[in-house]
Protein backbone atom coordinates (compact mmCIF):
# COMPACT_ATOMS: atom_id res chain seq x y z
CA UNK A 1 0.00 0.00 0.00
CA UNK A 2 1.66 3.37 -0.81
CA UNK A 3 1.45 6.23 2.20
CA UNK A 4 -1.30 8.06 0.17
CA UNK A 5 -3.75 5.13 0.00
CA UNK A 6 -2.53 4.11 3.56
CA UNK A 7 -3.67 8.08 4.55
CA UNK A 8 -7.34 7.65 2.63
CA UNK A 9 -7.70 4.34 4.25
CA UNK A 10 -7.03 6.19 7.95
CA UNK A 11 -9.46 9.30 7.06
CA UNK A 12 -12.08 6.83 6.23
CA UNK A 13 -12.24 4.61 9.03
CA UNK A 14 -11.99 7.69 11.28
CA UNK A 15 -14.77 9.61 9.78
CA UNK A 16 -16.73 5.95 9.75
CA UNK A 17 -15.69 6.06 13.42
CA UNK A 18 -16.59 9.56 14.46
CA UNK A 19 -20.22 9.30 12.34
CA UNK A 20 -20.94 6.37 14.69
CA UNK A 21 -19.92 8.26 17.89
CA UNK A 22 -21.79 11.53 17.05
CA UNK A 23 -24.59 9.47 16.27
CA UNK A 24 -24.81 7.73 19.24
CA UNK A 25 -23.96 10.86 21.39
CA UNK A 26 -26.35 12.35 19.88
CA UNK A 27 -29.14 9.62 20.83
CA UNK A 28 -27.91 10.04 24.19
CA UNK A 29 -27.93 13.87 24.62
CA UNK A 30 -31.15 13.68 23.67
CA UNK A 31 -32.33 11.32 26.29
CA UNK A 32 -30.37 12.95 29.04
CA UNK A 33 -32.57 16.06 28.12
CA UNK A 34 -35.44 14.36 28.54
CA UNK A 35 -33.99 13.08 31.43
CA UNK A 36 -32.43 16.17 33.03
CA UNK A 37 -35.77 18.21 31.83
CA UNK A 38 -37.85 15.50 33.59
CA UNK A 39 -35.98 15.63 36.79
CA UNK A 40 -36.41 19.45 37.23
CA UNK A 41 -39.79 19.37 36.36
CA UNK A 42 -40.96 16.75 39.04
CA UNK A 43 -41.07 14.10 36.93
CA UNK A 44 -38.65 10.74 36.52
CA UNK A 45 -38.57 11.08 32.54
CA UNK A 46 -38.87 8.13 30.26
CA UNK A 47 -38.15 4.89 32.10
CA UNK A 48 -40.37 2.09 29.92
CA UNK A 49 -37.82 1.23 27.89
CA UNK A 50 -35.04 -0.79 29.00
CA UNK A 51 -33.63 -0.32 31.97
CA UNK A 52 -33.68 3.46 33.38
CA UNK A 53 -35.39 4.16 29.88
CA UNK A 54 -31.66 3.48 28.05
CA UNK A 55 -33.09 2.12 25.11
CA UNK A 56 -35.48 5.07 24.08
CA UNK A 57 -33.23 6.55 21.50
CA UNK A 58 -33.32 3.32 19.38
CA UNK A 59 -37.40 3.27 19.91
CA UNK A 60 -37.33 6.47 19.03
CA UNK A 61 -35.52 6.21 15.88
CA UNK A 62 -37.92 3.28 14.23
CA UNK A 63 -40.84 5.41 15.24
CA UNK A 64 -39.40 8.32 13.01
CA UNK A 65 -38.25 5.75 10.26
CA UNK A 66 -41.81 3.58 10.16
CA UNK A 67 -43.50 7.14 9.86
CA UNK A 68 -45.07 8.22 6.81
CA UNK A 69 -43.05 11.01 4.85
CA UNK A 70 -45.14 13.67 3.66
CA UNK A 71 -44.85 16.26 1.46
CA UNK A 72 -47.39 18.94 1.24
CA UNK A 73 -48.99 19.89 -2.18
CA UNK A 74 -47.62 23.28 -2.04
CA UNK A 75 -44.23 22.68 -1.20
CA UNK A 76 -41.18 23.35 -3.88
CA UNK A 77 -40.34 19.26 -3.94
CA UNK A 78 -36.37 19.70 -4.56
CA UNK A 79 -35.62 22.07 -1.78
CA UNK A 80 -38.20 20.46 0.35
CA UNK A 81 -37.11 17.29 0.59
CA UNK A 82 -32.59 18.58 -0.19
CA UNK A 83 -32.96 20.92 3.08
CA UNK A 84 -32.79 18.52 5.91
CA UNK A 85 -29.95 17.24 4.29
CA UNK A 86 -28.13 20.33 3.80
CA UNK A 87 -28.92 20.86 7.53
CA UNK A 88 -27.28 17.29 8.20
CA UNK A 89 -24.35 17.56 6.08
CA UNK A 90 -23.27 20.70 7.49
CA UNK A 91 -23.83 19.99 10.84
CA UNK A 92 -21.80 16.62 10.44
CA UNK A 93 -19.07 18.17 8.53
CA UNK A 94 -18.04 20.42 11.35
CA UNK A 95 -16.40 16.86 12.97
CA UNK A 96 -14.13 16.66 10.34
CA UNK A 97 -11.49 19.14 11.78
CA UNK A 98 -12.45 19.12 15.68
CA UNK A 99 -9.58 17.69 17.41
CA UNK A 100 -10.91 15.46 20.15
CA UNK A 101 -7.30 15.02 21.95
CA UNK A 102 -3.87 16.45 22.17
CA UNK A 103 -2.10 14.94 19.09
CA UNK A 104 0.67 12.66 19.25
CA UNK A 105 3.45 12.10 17.01
CA UNK A 106 2.07 11.46 13.60
CA UNK A 107 -1.38 10.88 14.73
CA UNK A 108 -3.83 13.50 15.36
CA UNK A 109 -7.31 12.77 17.38
CA UNK A 110 -9.29 14.77 14.57
CA UNK A 111 -9.90 13.34 10.55
CA UNK A 112 -8.10 16.41 9.45
CA UNK A 113 -5.38 18.58 11.38
CA UNK A 114 -6.39 21.63 9.26
CA UNK A 115 -4.74 25.01 10.43
CA UNK A 116 -7.61 26.96 9.64
CA UNK A 117 -10.50 24.95 11.60
CA UNK A 118 -12.17 27.24 13.38
CA UNK A 119 -13.07 29.25 10.08
CA UNK A 120 -13.96 26.05 8.05
CA UNK A 121 -16.36 25.76 11.64
CA UNK A 122 -17.86 28.84 11.32
CA UNK A 123 -17.81 28.37 7.48
CA UNK A 124 -20.22 25.34 8.01
CA UNK A 125 -22.35 26.44 10.56
CA UNK A 126 -23.57 29.49 8.63
CA UNK A 127 -24.37 26.87 5.26
CA UNK A 128 -26.53 25.20 8.11
CA UNK A 129 -28.97 28.12 8.38
CA UNK A 130 -29.91 27.03 4.36
CA UNK A 131 -30.83 23.96 5.47
CA UNK A 132 -33.54 25.61 7.81
CA UNK A 133 -34.54 28.65 5.81
CA UNK A 134 -34.92 26.89 2.59
CA UNK A 135 -36.95 24.32 4.62
CA UNK A 136 -39.01 26.35 6.12
CA UNK A 137 -39.66 28.03 2.82
CA UNK A 138 -40.14 25.34 0.22
CA UNK A 139 -42.48 24.38 2.59
CA UNK A 140 -45.29 26.15 1.17
CA UNK A 141 -47.29 27.19 4.27
CA UNK A 142 -47.06 30.18 6.68
CA UNK A 143 -46.00 28.83 9.86
CA UNK A 144 -42.90 27.03 8.63
CA UNK A 145 -42.52 30.57 6.36
CA UNK A 146 -42.12 32.80 9.12
CA UNK A 147 -39.98 30.00 11.12
CA UNK A 148 -37.68 30.37 8.53
CA UNK A 149 -37.54 33.98 7.91
CA UNK A 150 -37.19 34.06 11.94
CA UNK A 151 -34.12 31.96 11.87
CA UNK A 152 -32.37 33.53 8.88
CA UNK A 153 -32.65 37.05 10.75
CA UNK A 154 -32.13 35.50 13.98
CA UNK A 155 -28.51 33.46 12.99
CA UNK A 156 -27.12 36.08 11.19
CA UNK A 157 -27.56 38.71 14.00
CA UNK A 158 -25.78 36.73 16.35
CA UNK A 159 -23.69 35.40 14.13
CA UNK A 160 -22.10 38.91 13.83
CA UNK A 161 -21.63 38.69 18.08
CA UNK A 162 -20.01 35.29 18.07
CA UNK A 163 -17.83 35.63 15.25
CA UNK A 164 -16.46 38.83 17.58
CA UNK A 165 -16.43 37.02 20.80
CA UNK A 166 -14.28 34.32 19.29
CA UNK A 167 -11.77 36.53 17.23
CA UNK A 168 -10.70 37.75 20.93
CA UNK A 169 -9.44 34.27 21.54
CA UNK A 170 -7.59 34.02 18.04
CA UNK A 171 -6.03 37.20 19.02
CA UNK A 172 -4.32 36.18 22.22
CA UNK A 173 -3.93 32.64 20.70
CA UNK A 174 -2.19 34.40 17.51
CA UNK A 175 -2.59 31.23 15.76
CA UNK A 176 -6.46 29.32 13.97
CA UNK A 177 -5.49 26.25 13.93
CA UNK A 178 -7.76 24.00 16.81
CA UNK A 179 -4.78 22.71 17.91
CA UNK A 180 -2.69 25.54 18.44
CA UNK A 181 -5.33 27.43 20.06
CA UNK A 182 -5.37 24.43 22.90
CA UNK A 183 -1.65 24.31 23.19
CA UNK A 184 -2.02 27.84 23.94
CA UNK A 185 -4.52 27.43 26.96
CA UNK A 186 -1.97 25.11 28.68
CA UNK A 187 -1.16 27.77 31.22
CA UNK A 188 -4.26 29.94 31.61
CA UNK A 189 -7.34 28.53 30.04
CA UNK A 190 -8.64 31.72 27.76
CA UNK A 191 -11.75 32.02 29.46
CA UNK A 192 -10.57 33.91 32.42
CA UNK A 193 -8.79 36.88 29.89
CA UNK A 194 -11.48 36.19 27.87
CA UNK A 195 -14.43 36.20 30.18
CA UNK A 196 -16.65 38.91 28.24
CA UNK A 197 -15.63 36.84 25.48
CA UNK A 198 -16.85 33.85 26.66
CA UNK A 199 -20.18 34.71 27.73
CA UNK A 200 -21.26 36.52 24.67
CA UNK A 201 -20.44 32.78 23.03
CA UNK A 202 -22.28 31.27 25.48
CA UNK A 203 -25.49 33.48 24.68
CA UNK A 204 -24.93 33.56 21.02
CA UNK A 205 -24.33 29.67 20.79
CA UNK A 206 -27.68 29.20 22.37
CA UNK A 207 -29.05 31.70 19.76
CA UNK A 208 -27.49 29.86 17.00
CA UNK A 209 -28.88 26.38 17.72
CA UNK A 210 -32.35 28.16 17.78
CA UNK A 211 -32.33 26.72 21.37
CA UNK A 212 -34.71 27.79 24.39
CA UNK A 213 -34.62 30.66 25.43
CA UNK A 214 -33.77 31.69 22.09
CA UNK A 215 -35.67 28.92 20.23
CA UNK A 216 -38.20 31.71 18.18
CA UNK A 217 -37.27 29.58 15.02
CA UNK A 218 -39.80 26.86 16.26
CA UNK A 219 -41.60 28.97 19.09
CA UNK A 220 -44.11 25.77 19.55
CA UNK A 221 -46.95 27.70 20.95
CA UNK A 222 -46.87 30.60 18.28
CA UNK A 223 -46.06 28.47 15.04
CA UNK A 224 -46.96 25.49 15.47
CA UNK A 225 -43.37 23.62 15.00
CA UNK A 226 -41.80 26.62 13.59
CA UNK A 227 -39.62 25.76 10.06
CA UNK A 228 -40.13 22.00 10.34
CA UNK A 229 -44.08 22.13 10.92
CA UNK A 230 -44.73 20.38 7.70
CA UNK A 231 -41.80 17.66 7.65
CA UNK A 232 -42.69 14.42 9.07
CA UNK A 233 -40.83 10.93 9.72
CA UNK A 234 -37.56 10.58 8.95
CA UNK A 235 -36.77 14.17 7.58
CA UNK A 236 -38.09 15.38 10.31
CA UNK A 237 -35.72 13.37 12.29
CA UNK A 238 -32.62 15.09 10.30
CA UNK A 239 -34.14 18.28 11.51
CA UNK A 240 -33.61 16.91 14.98
CA UNK A 241 -30.63 15.03 14.80
CA UNK A 242 -28.56 18.24 12.79
CA UNK A 243 -29.66 20.65 15.68
CA UNK A 244 -28.28 18.00 18.77
CA UNK A 245 -25.15 17.99 17.02
CA UNK A 246 -25.31 21.75 16.44
CA UNK A 247 -25.82 22.20 20.42
CA UNK A 248 -22.99 19.24 20.53
CA UNK A 249 -20.71 21.58 18.12
CA UNK A 250 -21.27 24.54 19.92
CA UNK A 251 -20.01 23.19 23.18
CA UNK A 252 -17.07 21.23 21.25
CA UNK A 253 -16.29 24.84 19.94
CA UNK A 254 -16.68 26.39 23.66
CA UNK A 255 -14.22 23.77 25.48
CA UNK A 256 -11.58 23.90 22.85
CA UNK A 257 -11.74 27.63 22.72
CA UNK A 258 -12.59 29.33 26.14
CA UNK A 259 -12.28 25.86 28.67
CA UNK A 260 -8.64 24.72 27.29
CA UNK A 261 -9.95 21.73 25.35
CA UNK A 262 -8.22 18.18 26.20
CA UNK A 263 -6.01 20.34 28.84
CA UNK A 264 -6.18 18.75 32.21
CA UNK A 265 -7.94 20.18 35.50
CA UNK A 266 -5.29 21.96 37.94
CA UNK A 267 -2.25 19.45 37.18
CA UNK A 268 -4.52 16.16 37.10
CA UNK A 269 -3.03 14.62 33.83
CA UNK A 270 -2.99 11.30 35.11
CA UNK A 271 -6.58 11.31 33.54
CA UNK A 272 -6.21 11.23 29.39
CA UNK A 273 -7.19 14.42 27.77
CA UNK A 274 -9.92 13.16 25.71
CA UNK A 275 -11.89 12.69 28.68
CA UNK A 276 -11.47 16.42 29.68
CA UNK A 277 -12.67 17.24 26.37
CA UNK A 278 -15.93 15.03 26.66
CA UNK A 279 -16.70 16.16 30.41
CA UNK A 280 -16.01 19.57 29.61
CA UNK A 281 -18.36 19.31 26.65
CA UNK A 282 -20.76 17.60 28.82
CA UNK A 283 -21.27 20.37 30.92
CA UNK A 284 -21.91 22.66 28.35
CA UNK A 285 -24.76 20.25 26.74
CA UNK A 286 -26.31 19.77 30.56
CA UNK A 287 -25.75 24.15 30.61
CA UNK A 288 -27.98 23.94 27.52
CA UNK A 289 -30.89 21.59 28.64
CA UNK A 290 -30.65 23.58 31.76
CA UNK A 291 -30.92 26.43 30.57
CA UNK A 292 -33.86 25.14 28.38
CA UNK A 293 -36.07 23.98 31.62
CA UNK A 294 -35.49 27.73 33.72
CA UNK A 295 -36.20 30.47 31.21
CA UNK A 296 -39.41 31.58 28.88
CA UNK A 297 -38.83 32.03 24.96
CA UNK A 298 -37.58 35.37 24.66
CA UNK A 299 -40.09 38.17 22.69
CA UNK A 300 -38.60 38.43 19.10
CA UNK A 301 -38.03 42.28 19.22
CA UNK A 302 -35.93 41.74 22.53
CA UNK A 303 -34.14 38.80 21.13
CA UNK A 304 -33.07 41.23 18.13
CA UNK A 305 -32.43 44.59 20.30
CA UNK A 306 -30.74 42.63 22.54
CA UNK A 307 -28.76 40.97 19.70
CA UNK A 308 -27.78 44.09 18.04
CA UNK A 309 -27.49 46.59 20.86
CA UNK A 310 -25.80 44.82 23.69
CA UNK A 311 -24.40 41.92 22.54
CA UNK A 312 -22.48 43.29 19.04
CA UNK A 313 -21.20 46.51 20.99
CA UNK A 314 -19.98 44.88 24.32
CA UNK A 315 -18.19 42.00 21.62
CA UNK A 316 -17.24 44.47 19.54
CA UNK A 317 -15.25 46.71 22.96
CA UNK A 318 -14.31 43.64 23.82
CA UNK A 319 -12.43 42.98 20.73
CA UNK A 320 -10.90 46.30 20.80
CA UNK A 321 -9.21 45.83 23.88
CA UNK A 322 -8.12 43.17 23.47
CA UNK A 323 -6.31 43.61 20.28
CA UNK A 324 -4.94 46.93 22.19
CA UNK A 325 -3.73 44.86 24.96
CA UNK A 326 -2.09 42.37 22.65
CA UNK A 327 -0.65 45.25 20.42
CA UNK A 328 0.92 46.90 23.60
CA UNK A 329 2.90 43.83 25.03
CA UNK A 330 3.63 43.00 21.76
CA UNK B 1 -41.51 42.42 31.55
CA UNK B 2 -39.48 45.60 32.00
CA UNK B 3 -36.15 46.43 30.62
CA UNK B 4 -34.63 46.13 34.18
CA UNK B 5 -35.88 42.60 35.10
CA UNK B 6 -34.79 41.91 31.70
CA UNK B 7 -31.48 42.59 32.33
CA UNK B 8 -31.34 41.62 35.91
CA UNK B 9 -28.79 38.49 36.14
CA UNK B 10 -29.43 38.23 39.49
CA UNK B 11 -32.94 37.21 39.02
CA UNK B 12 -31.51 34.87 35.88
CA UNK B 13 -29.15 33.22 38.39
CA UNK B 14 -31.62 32.69 41.00
CA UNK B 15 -34.11 31.01 38.49
CA UNK B 16 -31.33 28.74 37.61
CA UNK B 17 -30.68 27.49 41.27
CA UNK B 18 -34.80 26.90 41.50
CA UNK B 19 -34.48 24.22 38.51
CA UNK B 20 -30.89 22.38 39.69
CA UNK B 21 -32.69 22.69 43.43
CA UNK B 22 -35.20 20.72 41.72
CA UNK B 23 -33.60 18.21 40.12
CA UNK B 24 -32.73 16.46 42.97
CA UNK B 25 -36.03 17.04 44.54
CA UNK B 26 -37.86 13.45 45.49
CA UNK B 27 -40.07 12.80 42.00
CA UNK B 28 -44.02 12.48 43.52
CA UNK B 29 -44.80 9.85 40.26
CA UNK B 30 -46.35 6.83 41.12
CA UNK B 31 -44.80 4.14 38.19
CA UNK B 32 -48.68 2.77 38.06
CA UNK B 33 -49.10 -0.47 35.95
CA UNK B 34 -46.39 -1.65 38.19
CA UNK B 35 -47.43 0.11 41.32
CA UNK B 36 -50.69 0.96 42.39
CA UNK B 37 -52.43 3.00 44.99
CA UNK B 38 -54.51 1.27 47.50
CA UNK B 39 -57.70 2.79 47.41
CA UNK B 40 -60.14 3.10 50.16
CA UNK B 41 -62.22 0.50 51.23
CA UNK B 42 -65.37 1.83 49.89
CA UNK B 43 -64.09 3.64 47.01
CA UNK B 44 -67.05 3.73 43.98
CA UNK B 45 -65.59 1.44 41.67
CA UNK B 46 -66.97 -1.20 39.34
CA UNK B 47 -70.11 -3.04 40.26
CA UNK B 48 -70.59 -6.30 41.53
CA UNK B 49 -73.90 -8.73 42.14
CA UNK B 50 -73.09 -10.36 45.67
CA UNK B 51 -74.85 -13.69 46.25
CA UNK B 52 -76.04 -15.62 49.82
CA UNK B 53 -74.28 -18.13 51.52
CA UNK B 54 -76.08 -21.03 49.91
CA UNK B 55 -74.62 -19.72 46.43
CA UNK B 56 -77.95 -18.25 45.78
CA UNK B 57 -78.27 -14.96 43.95
CA UNK B 58 -79.14 -12.13 46.02
CA UNK B 59 -80.90 -10.03 43.51
CA UNK B 60 -84.23 -9.99 43.27
CA UNK B 61 -84.98 -8.06 40.10
CA UNK B 62 -86.89 -5.36 41.79
CA UNK B 63 -85.62 -2.96 39.54
CA UNK B 64 -85.38 -0.85 42.31
CA UNK B 65 -81.73 0.56 41.50
CA UNK B 66 -82.70 0.94 38.26
CA UNK B 67 -84.99 3.33 38.86
CA UNK B 68 -83.05 5.41 41.34
CA UNK B 69 -80.06 5.24 39.32
CA UNK B 70 -79.61 8.89 38.11
CA UNK B 71 -77.61 7.95 35.09
CA UNK B 72 -80.16 5.67 33.63
CA UNK B 73 -76.96 3.19 33.31
CA UNK B 74 -78.75 0.04 35.02
CA UNK B 75 -81.43 -2.50 32.96
CA UNK B 76 -83.00 -5.00 34.80
CA UNK B 77 -85.71 -7.58 33.46
CA UNK B 78 -86.86 -9.64 36.64
CA UNK B 79 -88.17 -13.18 36.35
CA UNK B 80 -90.34 -15.64 38.29
CA UNK B 81 -88.56 -17.95 40.18
CA UNK B 82 -90.07 -21.89 39.19
CA UNK B 83 -89.24 -23.77 42.22
CA UNK B 84 -87.41 -26.58 39.86
CA UNK B 85 -85.12 -23.54 39.59
CA UNK B 86 -84.31 -21.60 42.26
CA UNK B 87 -82.00 -18.68 41.52
CA UNK B 88 -82.51 -16.42 44.78
CA UNK B 89 -84.70 -17.09 47.92
CA UNK B 90 -87.68 -14.42 47.25
CA UNK B 91 -90.09 -14.77 44.41
CA UNK B 92 -88.09 -13.20 41.58
CA UNK B 93 -85.02 -12.89 39.97
CA UNK B 94 -82.62 -10.75 37.63
CA UNK B 95 -83.09 -12.92 33.89
CA UNK B 96 -80.96 -9.89 32.83
CA UNK B 97 -78.97 -7.41 34.67
CA UNK B 98 -76.80 -5.08 32.54
CA UNK B 99 -75.12 -1.54 33.76
CA UNK B 100 -73.41 0.37 30.88
CA UNK B 101 -70.22 1.64 32.69
CA UNK B 102 -69.82 4.43 30.24
CA UNK B 103 -73.05 5.85 31.89
CA UNK B 104 -72.62 5.06 35.45
CA UNK B 105 -71.51 7.95 37.40
CA UNK B 106 -70.49 6.10 40.50
CA UNK B 107 -72.81 7.60 42.79
CA UNK B 108 -73.66 4.47 44.92
CA UNK B 109 -77.36 5.04 44.59
CA UNK B 110 -78.24 1.37 43.29
CA UNK B 111 -76.16 0.58 46.14
CA UNK B 112 -78.42 2.15 48.98
CA UNK B 113 -81.31 1.72 47.27
CA UNK B 114 -81.42 -1.94 46.97
CA UNK B 115 -82.99 -4.19 49.84
CA UNK B 116 -80.93 -7.14 49.84
CA UNK B 117 -77.75 -5.55 49.17
CA UNK B 118 -77.57 -7.42 45.94
CA UNK B 119 -75.53 -4.61 44.21
CA UNK B 120 -72.31 -3.33 45.67
CA UNK B 121 -69.61 -0.91 43.87
CA UNK B 122 -65.94 -2.37 44.53
CA UNK B 123 -63.00 -0.81 44.57
CA UNK B 124 -61.85 -2.23 41.34
CA UNK B 125 -61.58 0.85 39.04
CA UNK B 126 -59.57 -0.62 35.83
CA UNK B 127 -62.08 -1.00 33.10
CA UNK B 128 -60.52 0.08 30.50
CA UNK B 129 -60.76 -1.52 27.13
CA UNK B 130 -60.89 -1.07 23.07
CA UNK B 131 -64.67 -1.30 22.50
CA UNK B 132 -67.45 0.67 23.89
CA UNK B 133 -69.94 -2.73 23.83
CA UNK B 134 -67.84 -4.10 26.48
CA UNK B 135 -68.55 -1.83 28.62
CA UNK B 136 -71.50 -2.71 29.38
CA UNK B 137 -71.37 -5.41 32.00
CA UNK B 138 -74.28 -8.09 32.35
CA UNK B 139 -74.87 -10.83 34.83
CA UNK B 140 -71.78 -13.25 33.35
CA UNK B 141 -69.19 -10.64 34.86
CA UNK B 142 -71.42 -8.41 37.23
CA UNK B 143 -71.89 -11.89 39.79
CA UNK B 144 -69.64 -13.38 41.70
CA UNK B 145 -69.27 -16.86 40.58
CA UNK B 146 -70.42 -19.63 42.96
CA UNK B 147 -66.68 -20.81 43.55
CA UNK B 148 -65.37 -17.03 44.31
CA UNK B 149 -67.59 -16.45 47.40
CA UNK B 150 -70.27 -14.18 48.54
CA UNK B 151 -68.50 -11.40 47.79
CA UNK B 152 -67.82 -8.75 50.13
CA UNK B 153 -70.51 -5.87 51.35
CA UNK B 154 -68.26 -2.61 51.38
CA UNK B 155 -68.18 -2.79 55.87
CA UNK B 156 -66.61 -6.08 55.69
CA UNK B 157 -63.44 -4.92 53.31
CA UNK B 158 -60.49 -4.26 55.97
CA UNK B 159 -58.38 -2.82 53.82
CA UNK B 160 -58.43 -1.72 50.17
CA UNK B 161 -59.00 -3.91 47.17
CA UNK B 162 -60.24 -7.54 48.33
CA UNK B 163 -58.48 -9.96 46.03
CA UNK B 164 -60.92 -12.59 46.17
CA UNK B 165 -63.91 -10.82 44.36
CA UNK B 166 -65.37 -12.45 41.77
CA UNK B 167 -64.44 -12.77 38.28
CA UNK B 168 -63.30 -9.96 36.85
CA UNK B 169 -60.56 -9.06 39.57
CA UNK B 170 -59.21 -12.45 37.81
CA UNK B 171 -59.98 -11.47 34.51
CA UNK B 172 -58.55 -7.57 34.75
CA UNK B 173 -56.38 -7.47 37.42
CA UNK B 174 -52.27 -7.83 36.02
CA UNK B 175 -50.62 -7.11 39.08
CA UNK B 176 -51.23 -8.57 42.75
CA UNK B 177 -53.42 -6.31 44.37
CA UNK B 178 -51.56 -6.83 47.59
CA UNK B 179 -48.36 -4.80 46.32
CA UNK B 180 -50.54 -1.32 45.75
CA UNK B 181 -49.55 1.31 47.93
CA UNK B 182 -51.54 2.27 51.03
CA UNK B 183 -54.45 5.03 49.66
CA UNK B 184 -53.71 8.93 49.81
CA UNK B 185 -57.04 9.10 51.90
CA UNK B 186 -55.99 10.30 55.14
CA UNK B 187 -53.10 12.20 56.11
CA UNK B 188 -51.62 9.78 58.06
CA UNK B 189 -51.30 6.90 54.70
CA UNK B 190 -49.05 9.48 52.91
CA UNK B 191 -46.02 8.49 54.50
CA UNK B 192 -46.45 4.93 53.91
CA UNK B 193 -47.14 5.78 50.27
CA UNK B 194 -43.89 8.28 50.17
CA UNK B 195 -41.42 4.94 51.47
CA UNK B 196 -42.33 3.28 48.55
CA UNK B 197 -41.40 5.90 46.47
CA UNK B 198 -37.90 6.07 47.17
CA UNK B 199 -36.61 3.73 44.87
Amino acid sequence: MTPQSSIWWMVLIKCAVLLLVVITTFAYAMLAERKVMGWMQLRPGPNRVGPWGLLQPAVDAVKLILKEDLTPKTADPLIYRLAPFISLVTAFAVYAVIPFSEPGPGNVWAVGDVNAGILLILAMTSIGVYGISLGGWASGSKYPLLGSVRSTAQLVSYELAMGMSLVGVLILAGTTSLVGIVNSQAKLWFFIPQIVGFIIYVITAVAETNRAPFDLVEADAELVGGFNTEYSGLRFGLFFIAEYINMLTVSCIATLLFLGGWNAVVGLTIVPGIVWFLLKVAFFMFAYIWLRSSFPRIRYDRLMAFGWKVLLPVATLNLIITAAYVAVRG
Amino acid sequence: MSRKNLYNVGALLAGLGVTFKYMFKRKPTIQYPSRKKKHAPRFHGLHELRRYGDGKERCIGCELCSSVCPANAITVIGAENSPADRRSPGERYAARYEIDELRCIFCGMCEEACPTDAIVLTPRFEMSDYRRGSFIYSKDRLLVPPEAGTGLAPDDRPNGIPSDLGRVAEIKSTVSTDEGYDATWRGTILKTQTKGLAE
